[in-house]
């Protein structure tokens, strides 16, 4: 059974996910709205990652190292200005993605388990996730022109 | 002279005891300073009450006022502001020609030099960085047709995204909650609803010092037979809350445990309309899941209202057969602004009372004119409530304009205020046009604001009828011309809408601000898609103007088609929506419950209210609302500043019932100014005599943000909490900090984006003279 891994995955993701906001937070707190509502969604995925480490616990297995390569890949440059808010908002995009695709696929693995906990808790971090990713994709189409045509 | 009351030691004059529907006895008030030769019919603009008033004329200057006994809103009464305001448009020191900084400082020019240089420089930027790198911020005073002329110049013309009005600052939140839970902006009800109503319910919203012609009529309903039950919600012991059946003085920040507690009490005892709830409605399960948490007790722990006056306020709330509820600032600029509003709009859908004589609901307005930036789209809304994301909406407006529908920016909402001042902060907006608005008195965290203007690479357009805190930053000062000078129309808070006459020349070479945006609509040579002049190019007069709008309208829900300005002349206020149907305009929206949420009729798709992330048009789709309005729970959330060791006192800040905004009118007054002179700090007892401060010692209040010193008012306020009024700036006294608004924070709420000035945490030090 993987579903030891997958979870491991998926708490490692919501891990970096909640760092990510975080950095974000602290890196953009010259707009109030970046830096208020990425530290609301930190709050999410924390919740989210703590949910998880329960079910960790309960399908504990040998659990292979998942290189985090995403992680390097993102937020790595030391960017500033408005054209790194706009790349920034796109990593956080791209991150709750990966956390999304996760819970989509430890649910189909709750309902084949008929763990009806598990179950419970994938939707409702599933529903956030997407909250989280439709607040961004909002913000990055806000940003997008004014960045892209008109920024310095 | 005539002065038919004395409106400044007796706010709101002798009481007309009534009860039933436009039973309110008429009263005339009048003030005026000679015998006028003749009275030109125009509606007060000192807040968003719209009071019917006629101008008195003589020898070509504007010598008074009085009420229109007729109007439907006034009933012939006028406040201390309209008894008293319009002296301002006599001042000696009205702007009466163009200014342009040369060297450094303001120099009298021409309108030929200052135009041309403002059309130069929006050509310069347009050629090195496209059209949205110039903004525009206006007001809640301009009247309809300049809001379309310059929507139409903004969104047509140039093309930019960022157009947004002062209104961001005060009733964004009521035009967010209403769309919110109708689908559409839009108020249910009308003010003769107070007439025969059981209850009331205030909410944030001081509406004796406010709308003290409304605040009259209610308190004529007081003193009436059968008076109705009142429930205050304010944490301030107002004029509003003194008068309150219950009052609920709940802690800074704390409006949605309160109104969840409410809730859930009303849903617990079974006061609801199940039939109402199950055929108009969207989402009581989820919302009866939010507010069960909510129980008397916890509620009493963390926002300070004992759980007793929450029943009894409950009680009335759940009782009642007809309710008028309205709601202002103290939810508007706080936290959770938008969740916190529509609460009030739940409470009425639970009960059903809406759209029948006795209920309604006002998400109020601040100003005279806000209605129409928010109808007109010279917001961050679109020309006629059209919904941003639906691509049907934009081609309308690309026919009515014959332009591309890709001419209009619709890529996302239109910027909004706070947004527009951090592109100017960050350099991408390098052209800023201020219209009708003081924002260095009235935006949050002032030296911020400041900073931003004196920017080098920011060109600032002002235009205004004084020189203001504002104008000193100014690279072209534009001279305007004013209510009374010009001709126009406005809607009040009530879809009421009156025609204000010209009545006066304005003052030397000052012009209407619509004259101002149609002329540079013309020397910009904007054109449409057949290259025939934009459609303000070709507007001749206001009237031309206003039958462009009447077409803009036809079919949404603020249809004005059944009105002109002959109509409007004729009688004193018409509500929107007038057409063939209603031709004489409707007292209330939603009588069939069907509210504005069909998919191709609602003005937006929605927002999550904890996130603001807009909802797409699949998933709207999908919820399929079609007429039914929404119902939406939402859990607290506390302030992102709270009080703390270092900063140890909330502050919260207001209105004086004697001024307006930041008193460029009301402070040229003299029987208003010397009723309110100064800016104050008020503190509860307990707290004047930890810090050994009196009445009248000067007192520096200092946050995180900056600091101002102000004279000390002791009591009428819970400890812990001080107030500071924000209509107070230094254009006639700059020998102290004491602007407000140098202590208020830079956030917003994530729906509406209007910005938390009702609190901030700071410390007091009395200052030895």
């Amino acid at each position: 059974m993987h579903l030891a891994t997958y979870l491991g995955l998926l708490e490692d993701s919501e891990k970096q996910l909640t760092d990510a906001f975080e950095h974000v937070a602290e890196k953009h707190r010259d707009e109030p709205d970046i830096e208020q509502i990425c530290q609301k969604f930190s709050a999410w995925s924390r919740n989210h990652h703590g949910q998880i480490l329960g079910f960790v616990e309960k399908y504990l297995e040998e659990q292979e190292d998942e290189p985090d390569k995403l992680k390097r890949d993102l937020f790595a440059r030391n960017r500033s200005g408005a054209l790194a808010l706009l790349r920034d908002l796109h990593d956080l995009w791209l991150l709750t993605q990966q956390v999304q695709l996760c819970w989509t696929v430890i649910r189909q693995a709750a309902l084949g388990l008929r763990d009806e906990e598990l179950k419970a808790c994938a939707t409702e971090c599933a529903a956030r996730t997407k909250r989280q990713t439709d607040w961004l994709l909002g913000r990055v189409k806000q940003a997008a022109p004014q960045t892209l045509l008109v920024a310095e | 002279m005539p002065e038919t009351r004395d409106s400044i030691t007796d706010i709101w004059g002798p009481r007309t005891g009534f009860e039933g529907q436009e039973q309110w006895p008429a009263r005339i008030d009048e003030h005026t300073t000679e015998a006028p030769d003749h009275w030109v019919q125009s509606a007060c603009v000192l807040c968003s009450n719209g009071c019917g008033v006629d101008i008195g004329v003589k020898d070509g200057r504007i010598v008074g006022v009085r009420g229109r006994a007729v109007d439907s809103v006034n009933h012939g009464r006028l406040g201390p502001k309209g008894l008293h305001g319009w002296v301002a448009n006599n001042s000696p020191d009205r702007l009466t020609k163009p200014l342009i900084r040369r060297n450094g400082q303001l120099e009298e020019a021409t309108w030929e030099e200052a135009m041309s240089l403002i059309v130069q420089k929006s050509k310069d930027l347009i050629a090195k960085h496209t059209s949205s790198s110039i903004g525009f911020y206006t007001s809640g005073q301009l009247f309809l047709e300049e809001y379309y002329a310059l929507a139409i110049v903004g969104k047509a013309g140039l093309g930019t995204p960022h157009m947004d009005g002062n209104t961001r600052l005060c009733t964004a939140t009521a035009a967010a909650a209403l769309k919110a839970s109708f689908g559409s902006d839009g108020q249910p009800g009308s003010y003769a609803d107070l007439d025969s109503t059981e209850a009331i319910l205030h909410v944030g919203h001081n509406i004796a010092s406010q709308q003290t012609v409304l605040w009259m009529r209610i308190l004529d309903r007081l003193a009436g037979p059968n008076p109705p039950k009142l429930v205050v919600i304010d944490p301030r012991r107002t004029y509003t809350a003194e008068k309150a059946t219950v009052h609920l003085a709940p802690r800074v920040g704390t409006n949605i445990p309160v109104m969840n507690g409410l809730l859930h009490l009303i849903i617990e005892a079974g006061h609801l309309n199940h039939a109402y709830i199950e055929a108009h409605t969207l989402g009581f399960e989820e919302l009866k899941k939010t507010v069960a948490k909510w129980t008397p007790d916890r509620v009493e722990r963390l926002t300070g209202v004992p759980a007793d006056k929450l029943r009894a306020a409950a009680d009335i709330l759940g009782t009642c057969k007809t309710l008028v509820s309205t709601v202002l600032q103290g939810v508007y600029q706080s936290m959770q602004a938008t969740a916190s509003a529509v609460q009030v709009n739940n409470l009425h859908l639970l009960r059903g009372l809406l759209g029948h004589d006795g209920s309604g609901i006002y998400q109020m307005n601040g100003q005279p004119t806000a209605q129409n930036t928010r109808e007109c789209g010279a917001d961050g809304d679109l020309p006629g409530f059209r919904n941003w994301g639906n691509e049907t909406h934009i081609q309308e407006l690309a026919d009515l304009w014959n332009v591309h529908p890709d001419q209009i920016p619709h890529w996302a909402p239109p910027t909004h205020a706070m947004q527009i001042w951090r592109y100017c902060e960050t350099g991408s907006i390098k052209m800023l046009w201020i219209s009708g608005t003081n924002p260095l008195v009235s935006m949050p965290d002032l030296a911020r604001a400041r900073k931003i203007l004196a920017k080098e690479d920011l060109f600032v357009i002002v235009q205004d009828a004084f020189l203001t805190e504002t104008t000193k930053y100014a690279d072209v000062v534009l001279p305007a011309a004013i209510w009374g000078e010009k001709t126009g129309c406005f809607t009040n808070v009530g879809r009421t809408v009156h025609i204000s006459h010209r009545a006066v020349n304005p003052p030397g070479e000052a012009r209407s601000d619509f004259d101002i945006f149609v002329d540079y609509s013309r020397r910009m040579d904007f054109r449409d898609q057949h290259g025939a002049p934009l459609l303000t190019s070709t507007w001749q007069t206001t009237e031309d103007a206003f039958n462009a709008w009447r077409e803009c309208t036809r079919g949404r829900p603020c249809d004005y088609t059944g009105m002109s300005y002959a109509k409007l002349s004729e009688g004193s206020g018409i509500q929107w929506p007038c057409n063939e149907e209603f031709p004489d305009g409707k007292k209330h929206l939603y009588e069939d419950g069907v509210f504005a949420t069909a998919t191709e009729y609602c003005e937006t798709y929605g927002e999550d209210l904890e996130t603001g992330a807009p909802r797409s048009k699949e998933e709207y789709q999908a919820i399929n609302p079609n007429g039914r309005a929404f119902l939406h729970g939402v859990d607290y959330e506390p302030p992102h500043e709270e009080p703390d060791e270092q900063y140890p006192l909330w502050l919260t800040t207001g209105r004086v019932v004697f001024h307006f905004h930041t008193r460029t009118k009301t402070g040229r007054s003299k029987a208003l100014q010397d009723a309110a002179p100064d800016s104050f700090v008020q503190l509860a007892t307990e707290d004047a005599a930890r810090y050994g401060i009196s009445e009248g010692d000067m007192v520096e209040v200092t946050s995180r943000r900056g600091r101002v010193l102000e004279p000390a008012r002791v009591g009428g306020i819970e400890p812990g909490l001080v107030f500071i009024p924000f209509h107070y700036g230094y254009w006639d006294k700059a020998d102290r900090p004491r602007a407000a608004n140098e202590l208020t924070l830079t956030e917003w709420d994530p729906v509406s984006k209007q910005p938390h000035f009702k609190y901030a945490a700071v410390k007091l030090r009395k200052v030895h003279a």
